[in-house]
């Protein structure tokens, strides 16, 4: 037996898993306080490892030096994110915070990129790479150095919970803020501690990676994140010890996957592993046999407002005025208006899944990759004509959407939107790895452009004129059941899942029947683009869209189809106006999404 | 003598809703001081308004002569209230020790607290085999026990208890009015929410109706225990008495 590459493929599991739990229980921390998942967890991570970068490239710190700088700094950072991003946003419902730290990590990240340019850098390793053989395998001074930090935190985190004052008021006010309050505790001065405290450890794992892959970049927040998120998840919402389990076995699984069947599959197994964990044992791994479940979390972020009655003659007027538009002849507008239209058939898809049936869907754009895949293969492999192909894409998009989401659908609150992020990141995995199907990472090069009755859709006008009366079409279809017994059902549930089901509303009917609906607008949605581009590959609708497509829909007013569709145009239309502030865009998003959730919740037009 | 606590014609809203109309109380230091009412008569929002958990509109809440109104809910506690809350809360993965000292959470001195805790535990000797014990697997009466111990600890002057025999068998319910008048008789004042008019008065010195939001009844315990509206109101009404 070949036991020598198994050893090391077990360190550098347990080395990376490592990484993993220091993130994991930070995130475990947070949420167990202040009942959040930390989106922005990864980008203080990346903060860390450039804090780390730079003082080690501009300052020639020794390493204890760079550790302490980045254990400071990023602890202030932590501090600042819960005082100015998120206290204020106490006793709202629980999806607002964790949609303003969605909109803290595209701050951080755009920012980072500004400052240190988006290009990776070299974080060399301060330790040199002296290795020692043990057993048939070797172990590096770095992974040694990692795993003591990993097991030295552990403790002392520990010693803190257990023993401390403040590490009881925390552990207090995990269990009951209101309790703990009326003890005493400065519940807010708790929260801030418990940010500096996971940042700071998140920072650390940054700069370790960065050392251990001798390779940082600014991309590397939203990985990080979501192999947080995943390893809080197997050991338990809030778990602080399962956490670390959590991460060990996340980076076990990894490292013998990619040993089993190669690197590229290496996040599918993390995700793969998520989903199983949310259906199988949403609790975790690690909770106590007769403990009761962590509390539902229910609440979507719809706040309760009156929509902007829009008079039906200024609806009408405007898609008059948009239909007329290409006369003028001004081949940019109507280039970045169709650009716009094709968002917000997006935005349509999530409005209704989102703000009408509460599903807060964190993968959307997944929709439209497997839209744009079905009809771009019907059309290149098996030569159907695109009109043909686009409306069976649709449909292909529906059946599949809801087939995925479906173990979403007994789920609630916060496990949909991480449920939903991991099917989004697993399509567009299976695109990367299936090769044979989807020509992996080559992508699909060459296809048609739009056509009706066999005439091409060539020109600008033509395909704005498409794309246009498409979202109408659409539009007025999703008015119509909104207003039917369907959409009374569905805003059931989105009050009250438990109540709607006691009334004998079957939600995963229901559920599955907006995903459906909203898969067949989205996958419609993707295939035009795909034929409009003539090129996609696994990475054109990224995660990073469907969290635009998020703000889109907040800004238009949660569950509103005319402000989907204004919510589109307007964050589709406003960077391509201010040319100047492209390396900004993410950034202005960022801070969309920000204001709006602490000054406007209820969008432009209103949640309906 | 100022009172130890004082509530001046408070007006409190949850949203468009007005909950106090002019709400005027006081506790006297030294007293057990109970305010009765049936649901939504905005017993527990009292309760709320003296711990800062909920800001009134208008009025004051005065403690040791100090205005204290609109304070934030851990400054009020150092300054000597202690809660007992509705429903207990007590922190349930914690163990009972734990729930105990972090009833003194608001005080520095260690070796003191230490003293206490023996102190307490002659008072609740039940709960002393109990005190490594995660909480939450405690009987209703036992946590209703480290409930009223966990806010003992931090030596203040007056208690908040609100209904604190709600959901307890009736052996506990006595166990637990015994408790609150030896507490009491240590010199501690108490400030009590209760449904249960006949069992509060009868310990109580001083006792407040609310009804709807407004006192309707005030006076010492005696006279309202004969009180026949508070028997209309409270013990079945005639065919009781």
């Amino acid at each position: 037996m070949m036991l020598g590459p198994w050893l090391d493929y077990t360190v550098n599991g347990l080395i990376i898993g490592n990484i993993y739990a220091l993130l994991a229980v930070g995130l475990a921390l947070i949420f167990g306080v202040a009942n959040l998942i930390n989106f922005a967890h990864g980008s203080v991570y990346t903060v860390g490892a450039y804090i780390g970068w730079a003082s080690i490239t501009f300052l020639h710190t020794p390493l204890p030096i760079t550790l302490l700088l980045v254990i400071v700094g990023c602890g202030l950072l932590g501090i600042a994110i819960e005082r100015v991003g998120l206290r204020a946003l106490h006793g709202r419902s629980r999806i607002a915070p964790l949609l303003a730290t969605i909109g803290i990590s595209l701050v951080l990240d755009q920012l980072v990129q500004l400052i240190c340019s988006p290009d990776p850098r070299a974080l060399p390793n301060q330790l040199g790479d002296r290795r020692f053989q043990i057993g048939g395998g070797t172990i590096g001074t770095l992974d040694i150095l990692i795993a003591g930090i990993g097991i030295g935190s552990a403790a002392l985190l520990y010693l803190f919970l257990r023993f401390t004052k403040l590490g009881w008021a925390v552990r207090a006010t995990a269990q009951d803020q209101d309790a703990a309050r009326q003890m005493g505790v400065d519940t807010d001065r708790v929260n801030m501690t418990v940010f500096a405290i996971a940042s700071a450890l998140g920072g650390v794992g940054g700069v370790l990676v960065g050392m251990y892959y001798n390779d940082i970049d600014p991309n590397m927040s939203f990985d990080a994140t979501l192999k947080g998120v995943v390893a809080m998840m197997i050991g338990g919402l809030g778990n602080v010890p399962g956490a670390i389990g959590g991460g060990l076995l996340l980076g076990l699984t990894e490292s013998y996957g990619i040993a089993l069947f190669g690197s590229s599959y290496r996040n599918l197994f993390a995700f793969a592993l998520l989903i199983l964990i949310l259906v199988a044992a949403p609790n975790g791994l690690f909770q106590r046999r007769r403990e009761t479940p962590p509390e539902p979390l229910t609440g979507t972020f719809v706040a309760r407002s009156r929509p902007v009655r829009l008079p039906p003659w200024l609806v009408a007027g405007a898609v008059v005025v948009a239909a007329l538009l290409p006369l003028t002849n001004q081949p940019y507008l109507l280039q970045t208006l169709t650009n716009g239209l094709l968002s917000a058939l997006l935005a349509l898809s999530l409005t209704l899944v989102a703000g009408t049936v509460g599903q807060i869907s964190l993968g959307h754009a997944a929709l439209l990759a497997i839209g744009g895949y079905a009809s771009g293969l019907l059309a290149l492999d098996l030569g159907w004509p695109v009109d043909l192909g686009v409306p069976a894409a649709g449909l292909i998009t529906a059946a599949l959407g809801t087939l995925l989401v479906y173990p979403a659908l007994r789920m609630r609150g916060h496990y949909v939107s991480i449920a939903t992020l991991g099917i989004g990141q697993i399509v567009a995995l299976v695109i990367l790895n299936w090769t044979g199907l989807t020509r992996g990472a080559m992508g699909l090069t060459g296809l048609p452009p739009p056509e009706i009755g066999g005439f091409d859709l060539t020109s600008v006008r033509s395909v704005y004129w498409l794309v246009l009366a498409l979202v109408v079409g659409i539009a007025l279809l999703q008015a119509r059941l909104l207003s039917s017994h369907l959409g009374r059902a569905w805003r059931a549930i989105r009050e009250d899942d438990v109540a709607a089901r006691s009334y004998g509303v079957d939600a995963n009917r229901y559920k599955a029947m907006a995903f459906a609906f909203g898969g067949f607008g989205a996958g419609v949605g993707g295939a035009i683009t795909a034929h409009v581009y003539s090129y996609i590959d696994y990475q054109t609708f990224s995660a990073t869209l469907s969290i635009l497509a998020l703000t889109m829909v907040i800004l238009g007013g949660l569950g509103n189809i005319v402000g989907a569709i204004l919510g589109a145009v307007v964050l589709t239309a406003l960077p391509e106006m201010f040319r100047f502030a492209a390396d900004y865009r993410m950034l202005a998003y960022g801070l969309v999404l920000l204001l709006l959730i602490r000054y406007r919740p209820q969008g432009l037009l209103g949640t309906v | 003598m100022t009172p130890l606590l004082e509530l001046d014609k408070i007006n409190s809203f949850y949203g468009p809703v007005q909950v106090h109309f002019e709400l005027s109380l006081s506790v006297p230091e030294g007293k057990i001081v109970c305010l009765l009412g049936g649901n939504a008569s905005g017993k527990s929002t009292t309760m709320k308004i003296i711990l800062g958990l909920l800001k009134p509109r208008s009025g004051t809440v005065r403690f040791a002569g100090e205005v204290i109104t609109g304070e934030a809910t851990p400054r009020i506690i150092r300054r000597g209230i202690a809660s007992v809350p509705e429903a207990r809360r007590l922190f349930a993965a914690m163990t009972v020790r734990e729930n105990l000292l972090m009833g003194a959470y608001v005080r520095a001195d260690r070796q003191a607290v230490a003293g206490d805790l023996d102190r307490v535990l002659t008072l609740f000797p039940r709960l002393a085999e109990r005190l490594t014990q995660r909480a939450g697997t405690l009987s209703g009466g036992e946590q209703q026990m480290v409930a009223m111990a966990r806010a003992l600890m931090g030596r203040p002057k007056l208690i908040c208890m609100d209904e604190p025999t709600m959901g307890l068998s009736p052996l506990f319910v006595d166990r637990v009015l015994e408790l609150i008048a030896a507490i009491n008789r240590e010199g501690v004042s108490v400030f009590m929410v209760e449904q249960n008019a006949s069992l509060a008065l009868a310990i109580a010195h001083e006792g407040y109706v609310l009804q709807a939001g407004r006192i309707v009844l005030s006076g010492p315990a005696a006279s309202l225990l004969r009180d026949p509206r508070i028997r209309d109101a409270y013990l079945g009404g005639a065919a009781a008495a």
